[in-house]
This record gives C-alpha cells, sequence and structure tokens, in this order.
C-alpha cells in the first residue's frame, strides 16, 4: 500500500465526514422535502366534506375522496383475503417441511424473482387472465393483482419469522403428543405471531400505495363502490394519477394532493405504529 | 391423517409461486404473439412508433429504460454506500432514528414521488438546474447533453428515481456492513486506520458481495417503476439524442397507451410487457446465480 502522510489521510478523513453528511442530507432531505410539500398543498382542501363525499367531474360541489378512500380500502382488504391463507401455508410449508429440498430452494428463488417482478406487469397479467374473460373492469380484479404482489412477500417473511421460532419449542411440543399439524398452528405460529404480524400490516402497507396494476383492472369512476365485482371501482392511487396529470384545474390538483396527504398518513401510520408495536423487541438490540 | 392433509395443503400453496411466475411468462408470451409473428426480432431495433400505420418498435422504450435506470443507479449507488456507512458507524442513540427514517421513506409510495416531481421538481430544473448546467457550466457541448431543455426528460425522472431506490439500497448495504464482524473493524482502527480507510479497505471488501447484490434488487427496482416515471418522463416516442431529452420506458408506455389500445397495438404493449419482465427476470437471475457463486466466499472470510 502506498505511503500517506498522517495529514493527508486526516484531510480525507474529514472530507469524507462531510461527504457522507452531505449524502445523508439528500436522503433524508428528499424525504422532508415531500413530506413537507403533501402537507403543504393537500393541507388547504381537507375538511370533513372532502373525506365523506364522493369524487365528481370539475365544478360540482362538494367534491371529496370518500369514494375512492372506500374503495382502496375494500381492494387492499379484498387482497389480502385472497393472498393471506396461501402466503401462509406456503411460508409453512418452506420454514416446516422444506428446508433442505431442492424444489423448497426453487420456491424460495421463484418468490423472490416474483417480489422484483414490476408490478404493472402483474396488472397486465390479471388484466388477460381475468378482465378480458369476464369482459369488464373491476375492484375485484384490482384485489387479484394486488394479492398476487402480496403473496411472495408474505410468503418469505412467515417462512423468516418461523424459523427464528427455537426448535426446542417444536420438540417440546412434539414430545408431549402433539402431531406435527397442531405443533406448527397452535405453538410455532403463535409463538412467531408479532413477526407475522409485522410482515402483513408492511406487505398491506406496501400494497395500499401500489398504482401501476390498478390502472389495467380497478380503473375508476366517480362511483361509490357498488361495483366491486361488476365494474371500475374508485381508488385513491388512480384517483391522485388522474387528478395530478389529466387535469387542468387548480383545484383538483390540490384535491390530489390532499388525497396523496391522506394516502401517506395512513401507510406511514401502519408502518410506525406495527414497527412501533410489533417490533419493539428488533429494534431494542 | 390430519398431519399429511395439512402437509398437503401447504404444499400446494408453495407450489402456487412457481405455477404464478410460469403463468405470468406463458400468458404474456400467448398475448404478444400477433406482435412477435408480424416484426419478428427487428421489433425489439426498430424506433418506428406509428399506430396510424401499424408500425411499433421497442427500442425507444428500451432505451429509454435502460438510461433513466442508469443514470438513478450512478447517483444513488454512492449516495447509498456512504449514508449507510455513516450509518453504520453511528452511536446507537442516533442509528435507531435514522435507520427508522430510511424504512419510512421506503414506504412512501409512488405516485407521490411522481406527483412531486411533476409539481416541484420539473419547475425547479426548468427554470434553474438545467440552465445553470447547460449554460453556466457549459455542459451543452457535450454531446449527451441537449441544449434544448424543458425540465421533463430522462434526467429528472433519472433523479426521481434514484430517490426513491436511495432508501431501499441504503437499508441493504446497512444489513450489509452490521454483518462485518467488529473485530475486524477493531483490529483496523487498531493498526491505526482512519474511519474512512476502515470502511474502504475493510468494511466495503468484506461487504462487497453482498452490496452487489443489492445494487441488482436496487436495479429491478428502478427498470420497472411505472408511476414515478410516467409523470416526469415527458411520453415522447423515440430515441433519446441525450440525457435532457423527453422519451418514455416501457412501464411509462405501457401506462399511458393501454388504455386505448386494441388489436395489433395491444398486442405490441404485451411485447413490450414481455421485453420488461426478460429484463427483470435476467437481473434476478444473474443476482442470484451471482449471490449463490460467492456465498461460499462471502461465509469463509471468517
Amino acid at each position: 500500500m502506498k505511503k500517506r502522510s498522517l495529514f493527508y489521510r486526516q484531510l480525507k478523513e474529514r472530507g469524507m465526514v462531510f461527504v457522507s453528511l452531505f449524502a445523508l442530507s439528500i436522503a433524508l432531505g428528499g424525504m422532508f422535502w415531500i413530506l413537507g410539500t403533501t402537507c403543504l398543498n393537500g393541507f388547504s382542501v381537507l375538511s370533513w366534506d372532502f373525506l365523506t363525499e364522493p369524487s365528481k367531474p370539475y365544478g360540482i360541489e362538494p367534491a371529496g375522496i370518500g369514494n375512492a378512500l372506500a374503495g382502496t380500502f375494500c381492494i387492499t382488504f379484498a387482497a389480502a383475503l385472497i393472498a393471506l391463507p396461501p402466503a401462509l401455508a406456503g411460508g409453512i410449508w418452506l420454514a416446516e417441511y422444506g428446508k433442505n429440498k431442492r424444489f423448497a430452494n426453487m420456491v424460495r428463488f421463484g418468490a423472490n424473482t416474483m417480489m422484483g417482478i414490476p408490478s404493472i406487469i402483474t396488472g397486465l397479467f390479471i388484466y388477460a387472465v381475468f378482465v378480458v374473460p369476464a369482459g369488464h373492469f373491476s375492484g375485484f380484479a384490482g384485489s387479484l393483482a394486488l394479492a398476487i404482489i402480496m403473496l411472495p412477500i408474505i410468503m418469505r417473511t412467515t417462512e423468516d419469522m418461523l424459523l427464528l421460532v427455537p426448535n426446542s419449542i417444536r420438540e417440546a411440543a412434539l414430545a408431549l403428543g402433539m402431531n406435527r399439524f397442531r405443533t406448527t398452528v397452535k405453538i410455532v405460529c403463535r409463538s412467531a405471531r408479532n413477526g407475522l404480524i409485522t410482515g402483513i400490516m408492511i406487505a398491506l402497507a406496501r400494497v395500499g400505495g401500489e398504482t401501476a396494476p390498478l390502472l389495467f383492472t380497478a380503473l375508476y369512476a366517480n362511483t361509490w363502490c357498488e361495483h366491486f365485482f361488476s365494474g371500475p371501482t374508485p381508488n385513491v392511487p388512480v384517483l391522485i394519477t388522474e387528478y395530478a396529470t389529466n387535469s387542468p384545474y387548480d383545484l383538483q390538483h390540490a384535491q390530489g394532493w390532499g388525497a396523496a396527504l391522506i394516502m401517506m398518513i395512513f401507510l406511514l401510520m401502519i408502518n410506525i405504529g406495527v414497527r412501533h408495536f410489533f417490533a419493539a423487541k428488533e429494534y431494542s438490540k | 391423517m390430519q398431519d399429511k392433509f395439512f402437509r398437503t395443503i401447504c404444499f400446494l400453496c408453495a407450489l402456487m409461486v412457481p405455477i404464478l411466475l410460469a403463468g405470468i411468462l406463458i400468458c404474456l408470451i400467448f398475448n404478444s404473439a400477433e406482435a412477435w409473428r408480424s416484426f419478428g426480432w427487428r421489433f425489439l431495433i426498430s424506433s418506428e412508433w406509428n399506430p396510424a400505420a401499424n408500425q411499433y418498435g421497442a427500442l425507444p422504450a428500451i432505451l429509454g429504460t435502460i438510461l433513466t435506470t442508469g443514470i438513478a443507479i450512478v447517483i444513488a449507488v454512492p449516495l447509498s454506500f456512504i449514508t449507510a456507512f455513516f450509518i453504520t458507524d453511528l452511536p446507537f442513540r442516533y442509528r435507531g432514528p435514522l435507520s427508522c427514517a430510511l424504512d419510512l421513506l421506503a414506504a412512501i409510495p409512488s405516485v407521490i414521488y411522481g406527483m412531486w416531481g411533476l409539481f416541484v421538481l420539473i419547475p425547479l430544473m426548468q427554470k434553474y438546474v438545467q440552465p445553470f448546467l447547460v449554460h453556466t457550466m457549459g455542459l451543452g457541448r457535450l454531446p449527451f447533453v441537449n441544449e434544448n431543455y424543458n425540465g421533463f426528460g430522462h434526467f429528472t425522472a433519472g433523479l426521481v428515481l434514484a430517490l426513491m431506490i436511495l432508501p431501499y439500497l441504503s437499508a441493504i448495504m446497512r444489513d450489509v456492513f452490521q454483518a462485518t464482524p467488529p473485530l475486524l473493524k477493531e483490529s483496523a482502527v487498531g493498526i491505526g486506520c482512519t474511519r474512512w480507510e476502515t470502511a474502504r479497505d475493510i468494511v466495503l471488501k468484506y461487504g462487497i458481495h453482498g452490496l452487489i447484490g443489492g445494487v441488482f434488487i436496487g436495479l429491478g427496482r428502478a427498470l420497472g417503476e411505472t408511476m414515478a416515471v410516467l409523470f416526469i418522463i415527458g411520453n415522447v416516442v423515440r430515441i433519446p439524442s441525450g440525457i435532457f431529452d423527453s422519451g418514455t420506458t416501457i412501464a411509462a408506455t405501457l401506462a399511458n397507451n393501454f388504455a386505448e389500445a386494441d388489436g395489433m397495438m395491444k398486442s405490441v404493449l404485451f411485447a413490450l410487457g414481455l421485453v420488461l419482465l426478460g429484463l427483470s427476470l435476467c437481473i434476478q437471475i444473474i443476482a442470484h446465480v451471482y449471490m449463490n457463486q460467492t456465498r461460499k466466499k462471502r461465509g469463509e472470510l471468517l
């Protein structure tokens, strides 16, 4: 290695501290800039009417985002209902039965790959296999697309969380005469409960803001979500997209910011809440 | 009995992953067959995009995707490396909140990044940053920088993408750095290395494989991002002539044209989707193979 004077090395050290502070300030500054802009622009439209009234074409008052909120709620929770059972069961299989099997490794690789697939592709897929045969866009199709995104995420977190449960607990349960099914469900899953809930909520928060797949499946409508299974269903991300790009009116831009603010508050609350209540153990290490 | 039943059910659920993956691939191939039949491989290298004459080529979208992703990676990787190193080196009191802030940044939906880019960053770029870069710094003379700019384009999209993948990359790198045995770091400090030298010569070399794996994940994210790019890229189908040029990416083309497309156009869009899926699968597989090959090396260092 080249010999350098102490002065030069210390200078470089100081320089790097400045560079890292700069990098950190970009990362955090960007975040606060985005949060700040959203709050500033969105705050002015917030009112009770904004939260409860359905969206209407420009000019009709009072317009709000109530239907979009309800729609996003329906779509996301239906997606969770669809994705949860297979994702949990698949994760259990990976952790409990398929530790060193070649097929299990294939599934793991498949799940990782699926997590990396662009979300817009899932939208295309559901459009081709569900929307076209059914003949209409629907909120349910949106749920299916989101469920496909959630499936591998929950499956892998489930596996990770179950693997954290020490083997002695499994052995103790089996030694008492429980079968594998009861051991897994009653003992292992229960002791990994906090981790599982964290994983599920994080996955929910992640798909809650997904926009691209909904463009091809749920679309948007100025109705409430009575057509969840049979027609376009309103939702917040597509509403934001529509108001931000396809509208020339300042009021609708402001409403888009308002919707973004509400969505961000919800998602950040889920994230912070889950981390605070369920994952406290991990952070104190 | 109950046991076997449960095991089979779980197995079938795990089986869903490969089935879905294959299903997505087959579905895209099947739906884009018409486009491949009429354009063949030339589809990938043709730059024509003329819905009236039913002539389509994927080259502008592919180049746009690669360009924006490239810009994002070039900006985000060094920044996230330094951020991650700085965070792992901090005392615990500051590390917790900062890590948490990074995780939260990763939770902001991309449509908000896009909106912020459209309403805040683009006017700024147009009025101040791009004139400064082109005229004051004289970068306009470089061949890959346009003299004409309007705020939209690959560069701005790359910036927003970089900001978006920064938290992901930092989080992955932070985990990699935290896996460096403290013994190694302490030894380096013990023989008189400065903190930067410890970072460069010990932590970086120890974690280089995990780090490259992380970069691949960030790459995959930037590649398929739709909303953040859609608002900002300008949506013009042409080969980019410079980094300030408006253009399009595969995902943006899909989102923009899908609603009113039919017939050949729809098939072409599915073909574009297949190209995007292929790109992202390639990256995933390269990353996977690379991580597998270096697993031994990473494990054997200590």
